[in-house]
């Protein structure tokens, strides 16, 4: 090329004009008076580009559907590298942009911005906050784990009963029956296209405005003009930076809470909004029966209106920020009863991991096990559980842990989920299990037998002695004795046999037990060397009762 | 609102104004980095690969004729980013003269066809392009590349297990 870059930016400005376009938007004259407490929109306009960038990356390795979100998502963080930062960016971003939006609206409501001719400046803003709120809730589905399960489905609901629009605000969000594939696909379509489309056209428009208008000056600013750029830019630049080192800090060194996959039949689960929508909950703890829509619509929306009409409520002269008295008892008196409500809510959370720990007896190892129980570890070898679950801490698996599953499950929703784990579990990837009903109930006695505490011990229990335990369940040996406390008194108990006999007096009486024990009702076994192996190893291994 | 467009007063404000430049670039740059670079790894690294079973019992290959080559399936547990299956796995084996026993991987070195054995011609034909192996896998005509792809294998107890897939221009020595 021979142009010289004088030459070609000359060409390029000449065929797009942009460099002059830029150099007219940056030569702004804005009021003397400008200064550090004017940064916050540049600030939310920035937070916003970081939650579109950050958000379309997540959307190239998220799948949009009950199951699978929560999965992929699992996957961004744990698998895709940088996928825990970029998770961790917009996660922490969105809570970032509503303080942001927040000091933005509390800057121009102190300093009477919203003054004509500002107003719909103002007013413009009012919904680009709620566009924000309507970001936060949508996106608060997506993870599809319990928590953002629950919190939706107490959100949908609270709109359900706005009075004249609930039922039809239940139709639009697919919430008729209960929050399910639709909801979830309208969240999503909510989020990812219709809100951001929504706010770009209205911040377009917000800046447009704030141009129209020019930056707000304080009171009694009749002083010179001076230039957007670089004064205030640079001013702009710091403080968009500074936010960006604390979202990028929390992005690094707080982890997003991911609970376990979205469970609907989970009653034991706490609900809990985001922090942001913790006041509006609580309030809901004050106004009950029918008084309730009082909190969860009139309050709210009455809210929103005082918002919007505040231009039209404060219509005197411009006074200095000092001397707004009143509006900033309003600011204070918001801060005060948002903060009190909020911490009420945290406060009164239920502590929800606690009452775990205690329910965990002792002496849960193997050897202390139901001959059931033990066949069950062998059927959870035997089926490789342990190709997509953890039972204590280690590499991410793509199954949740199990060392905790009898918390929350019972056998009889075991079962099912082995059987069909996609239609107990909307989404699972788990492969049905094929074995009978007993080897699965054995299953799911293990699965409740397991904790946290036991779990390194179940792992080293030795294959023979697990194969003698499910050879006892097979040939039904508990009818009769009892091992562990578990089976019947009809014959002499297990425990300790290893104290009473020795191995070849034993299989000798498996082959003729009227032979060994003259009276005996045992029929006798015919075993395989290796079963009897087995067997032997399994009843030799019992504790002594 | 105001315009303004004259161009910036020289002067005394000149190295004022210099320091903004730099600072304005100078955070501009470090926010663009921040954030470009963890999205250009994110987009172009791959993930941390999710281990797939390394080794699956294929079946008992006492029954093999020397040098007859057969189809054997077993199900393996396959991941493909956050899904994982347990799916239909292909080898096709073949027992040497001398009693080793070798497993090909049962796609076309050319572009990952499946081929057949065609037992009539005694060799491997690939329908796609025509490419055809000999029983030990080398290329005899066609577009491949390079000889069959082989599973790393063991034996026990005259049971075949298979491990990952080795390209043949790496195994093959």
């Amino acid at each position: 090329m021979r142009e010289s870059p004088g030459k070609l930016r000359a060409w390029f400005e000449q065929r797009t004009g942009l460099e002059s376009a830029l150099r007219h938007f940056l030569d702004e004259d804005i009021p003397g008076s400008s200064g550090w407490h004017q940064v916050f929109g540049s600030v939310a306009l920035f937070l916003f580009m970081v939650q579109a960038f950050t958000g379309v990356l997540l959307a190239c390795n998220y799948a949009a559907t009950p199951g699978d979100a929560y999965n992929s998502l699992q996957y961004i963080i744990t698998e895709v590298t940088a996928g825990r930062l970029i998770h961790g960016l917009h996660h922490w971003g969105a809570s970032m942009m509503i303080v942001v939006v927040a000091l933005h609206m509390t800057q121009v409501f102190l300093y009477g911005g919203y003054k004509k001719p500002r107003e719909a400046t103002w007013m413009v803003g009012v919904v680009l906050l709620l566009l924000t709120l309507a970001f936060g809730l949508t996106g608060y589905l997506l993870p599809w784990d319990n928590r953002a399960y629950w919190g939706t489905v107490v959100s949908t609901q609270i709109a359900g009963q706005a009075p004249l629009v609930g039922p039809l605000m239940k139709h639009l969000m697919g919430t008729e029956g209960s929050v399910g594939v639709v909801t979830f696909a309208r969240f999503y379509a909510l989020h990812v296209l219709i809100l951001p489309q929504l706010i770009v056209a209205l911040i377009v428009f917000h800046i447009f405005l704030v141009r129209k208008h020019g930056a707000a000056p304080t009171a009694g600013d009749t002083g010179p003009t001076k230039k957007f750029f670089p004064e205030q830019v640079r001013k702009d630049v710091i403080a968009v930076f500074t936010a960006f080192v604390i979202l990028y800090l929390m992005a690094l060194f707080v982890s997003v809470p991911l609970e376990r996959l979205a469970d609907p039949t989970d009653l034991t689960y706490v609900p809990r909004p985001d922090w942001y929508f913790l006041f509006l909950f609580e309030t809901l703890k004050f106004l009950k029966g029918s008084l309730e829509p009082v909190g969860s619509v009139l309050l709210p929306s009455l809210g929103v209106l005082a918002l919007i009409l505040t231009p039209f409520m404060d219509r005197g002269t411009l006074k200095k920020v000092t001397r707004r008295t009143t509006a900033i008892v309003a600011v204070a008196l918001a801060a005060i009863a948002w903060g009190a409500l909020t911490l009420a809510a945290i406060v009164t959370t239920p502590p929800e991991a606690q009452e775990q720990a205690s329910i965990v007896p002792q002496g849960q190892g193997w050897n202390q096990f139901s001959p059931q129980e033990l066949a069950g570890l062998g059927y959870f070898r035997q089926e490789k559980c342990e190709a997509c679950h953890n039972l204590s801490e280690g590499p991410p698996k793509p199954g949740p842990n199990l060392a905790t599953a009898r918390e929350h499950r019972d056998s009889a929703w075991m079962v099912k989920h082995f059987k069909n784990p996609n239609q107990v579990v909307p989404g699972s990837n788990m492969p049905p299990i094929q074995l009978s009903d007993a080897n699965l109930t054995a299953l799911a006695a293990f699965m409740l037998k397991l904790s946290p505490e036991n779990a390194n011990d179940v792992a080293s229990a030795p294959v023979s002695i697990v194969r003698g335990a499910q050879i006892y369940e097979a040939q039904g040996c508990g009818n009769c004795h009892m091992v562990n406390g578990a089976g019947s008194n009809m014959g002499p108990p297990l425990n300790g046999l290893a104290r009473r006999h020795d191995r070849p007096w034993v299989e000798k009486h498996f082959a003729n037990p009227a032979a060994m024990s003259p009276g005996s009702m045992m029929p006798p076994s015919q075993f395989s060397p290796a079963d009897l192996k087995a067997i032997d190893d399994y009843l030799f291994s019992l504790p002594e009762a | 609102m105001e315009k303004g467009s004259e161009p910036a007063p020289e002067g005394l404000t000149q190295s004022r104004r210099g320091f903004g430049y730099t600072l304005i670039y100078g955070l501009g740059a470090i926010i663009t980095a921040a954030l470009g670079i963890p999205a250009a790894l994110y987009l172009f690294l791959p993930s941390k690969a999710r281990r797939d079973q390394s080794w699956v019992e294929a079946g008992d290959v006492s029954q093999l004729q020397p040098g007859v080559p057969e189809e054997m399936t077993f199900r393996r547990i396959h991941s493909d980013g956050w899904k994982i299956y347990s799916e239909k796995g292909t080898a096709w084996v073949v027992k040497t003269a001398e009693g080793k026993v070798i497993a090909f991987s049962p796609m076309c070195t050319h572009l990952d066809c499946a081929y057949h054995w065609d037992a009539g011609k005694s060799d491997f034909v690939c329908p796609c392009h025509g490419s055809e192996f000999s029983v030990d896998g080398s290329v005899l005509s066609g577009p491949a590349p390079r000889p069959l792809d082989r599973f790393e294998t063991k034996l026990e107890n005259a049971r075949l297990w298979l491990g990952p897939v080795h390209p043949s221009n790496e195994s093959s020595s």
